[in-house]
């Protein structure tokens, strides 16, 4: 099994304290990976970093081998990398079809891309005219996701699609998750608070505490150790 | 009756120059969160340019074309080699950049060209066409509401059918998530910046040959007029501002024709400093409250 993403020794942060200090993760392709950890633990700033919105300091970062220093964050999604960013950047002012070609403008095959798309998450077929900040946070979320995947990613970074979400639609997210891993070979990192929803999806993960990796392990591991079962 | 009537289609055809530089205002605004305030010595700028090219090649349309390319470049030039390195933690910043940027041009306007008036030509004729014996529109004011029609058109075309005004639009509203799905931010800018300079400089193609001509000053009036337009059109608008254009043409012929064209310019300052009192968020502000 090959690496989509790897890290190494990466150090990053917003001033002059890191806030990430010496990661190193690994994740295998077409595997589901998930980083737990308390609020502020460092989980979104990690994504940041992957997506090229902060600078690291020190480190790698690897996507198929490639070193992503100097690769703009425009570029990334074209590379196959695409970030659903926490509190999910739906775009407010745009409409619901708007918001999904956005997700892949460059592509020829944009209408093809958000058909799918439409017909993965039928509730947003039948709202395709309404601006986004008339959805619903469920239908944000599946706005968010969907729009990450008109992109036709190989690697997908999820910041909490949980937050704020019924459970009933949160296992939803992570059923699809799960049928998206097993039909295309998407990969994912999925950052959640909620471990027991994203440790019954993934494969392996780490759990962040204080800009470090504390655990990384197997899922079935992680779920002894901190669900108990 | 007959006053009436040609201070009403005098109105509005200047009313239409101010909601194409009206326009210009809202494109930036809505781009960058700034008040273009260089937006009339950029636009006389292209103007002048314009002069000198239909001085060597004696035609207008081709002047003309100068004119709209020209304010392309200012625009991408002044986002690129001045506005981009403006920091924006004090709202400040931009505008004390801006007025700076105003002194720069019509100074080296003035060294270039000197600070007489120039005069300026019209493609068509001014005279007024009479409908039964009343004088209505000449045949340039006809040019003046075809150009600001088209450009309307344009823009609206172009920003809810194209790709690149959809980049545009979300460059504006969410850059960073714009930027994680791929759209180059900063190159939408710098053409929202292109584009305005170039609507600005279609304005001022159109209306300082119907004033006193050429002149580094020559948009001054026509920028203070404009930006009450714009705000009494919510600044985030754009067929705010070519409503607003349109009133604010009326109103002022019909202040300059009953009361006298020295007037005019306080009626300027009144009309705006009310809106700003009465209406401080715009007629049409239709702003989304942002959420996650
Ligand atoms: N823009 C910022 N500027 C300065 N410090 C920041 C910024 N964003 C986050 N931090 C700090 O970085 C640390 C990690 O924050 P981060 O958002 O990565 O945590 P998190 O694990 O995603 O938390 P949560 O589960 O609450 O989303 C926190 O101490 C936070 O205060
Ligand atoms: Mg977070």
């Amino acid at each position: 099994m090959t690496e989509i993403l790897q890290v190494r020794g990466l150090v990053a942060g917003y001033g002059a304290a890191p806030v990430l200090r010496d990661i190193d993760l690994t994740v295998p392709t077409g595997s589901i990976v998930t980083v737990l950890g308390a609020n502020g633990a460092g989980k979104t700033t990690l994504l940041r970093t992957l997506s090229g919105l902060l600078r690291p300091t020190a480190g790698q970062i690897l996507l198929d081998g490639k070193d992503l220093r100097r690769v703009k964050v425009e570029r990334l999604v074209r590379l196959g990398m695409a970030h659903v960013p926490e509190g999910r950047g739906v775009v407010a002012e745009l409409t619901v079809d708007e918001n999904l070609r956005l997700g892949g403008l460059w592509r020829n095959d944009v209408n093809a891309a958000v058909a799918e798309v439409y017909e993965l998450f039928e509730p947003l077929a039948q709202r395709k005219r309404n601006a986004g900040h008339l959805l619903s946070g469920g239908e944000r979320q599946m706005l968010a996701i969907g729009r990450a995947l008109v992109a036709r990613p190989r690697l997908l970074l999820l910041d909490e699609p949980s937050l704020g979400l019924a459970p009933k639609i949160t296992a939803q997210i992570m059923a699809l998750l799960q049928k998206l891993r097993t039909q295309t070979g998407l990969t994912v990192l999925l950052v959640e608070q909620n471990a027991r929803s994203a440790l019954s999806v993934a494969d392996s993960g780490v759990v962040m505490s204080l800009g470090r990796i504390a655990t990384a392990t197997t899922a079935q591991e992680l779920r002894n150790a901190y669900l108990g079962s | 009756m007959d006053r009436f009537v040609f201070l009403t289609f005098d109105g509005l055809s200047n009313g239409a120059v101010y909601a194409a530089f009206a326009l210009a205002l809202v494109l930036i605004w809505r781009a960058a969160r700034v008040v273009n305030f260089a937006q009339g010595a950029m636009a006389v700028a292209a103007a002048y340019a314009a002069y000198s090219v239909t001085q060597a090649t004696g035609s207008y349309w081709i002047g003309f074309a100068a004119a709209l390319g020209t304010g392309l470049m200012i625009g991408a030039l002044v986002e690129r080699a001045v506005m981009r390195f403006v920091g924006h933690a004090n709202p400040l910043n931009e505008v004390i950049v801006a007025l700076g940027l105003v002194l720069f041009i019509q100074a080296v306007l003035g060294m270039l060209y000197g600070n007489e008036f120039l005069p300026s030509h019209t493609p068509f004729s001014r005279n007024a066409i009479e409908v039964g014996g009343v004088p209505l529109l000449s045949r340039y004011d006809l040019f003046v509401f075809g150009a600001v029609a088209a450009l309307v058109l344009l823009l609206a075309l172009l920003f809810t059918k194209t790709s690149t005004g959809l980049r545009m639009r979300a460059a504006a509203f969410a850059p960073e998530v714009s930027r994680l799905l791929g759209v180059n931010v900063g190159g939408m800018l710098t053409l929202g910046w292109a584009l305005a300079s170039a609507v600005g400089a279609l304005a001022a193609m159109l209306v300082i040959p119907t004033e006193l001509g050429l002149n580094p000053h020559a948009m001054d009036l026509v920028f203070v007029t404009s930006f009450t337009a714009a705000v009494i059109g919510g600044l985030d608008s754009p067929p705010g501002a070519v409503t607003g254009g349109m009133a604010v043409g009326l109103i002022l012929s019909y202040v300059s024709g009953y009361l006298g064209s020295s007037v005019t310019p306080i009626a300027v300052l009144a009309l705006l400093l009310i809106v700003l009192l009465v209406r401080p968020g715009g007629l049409f502000s239709a702003t989304v409250a942002r959420q996650a």
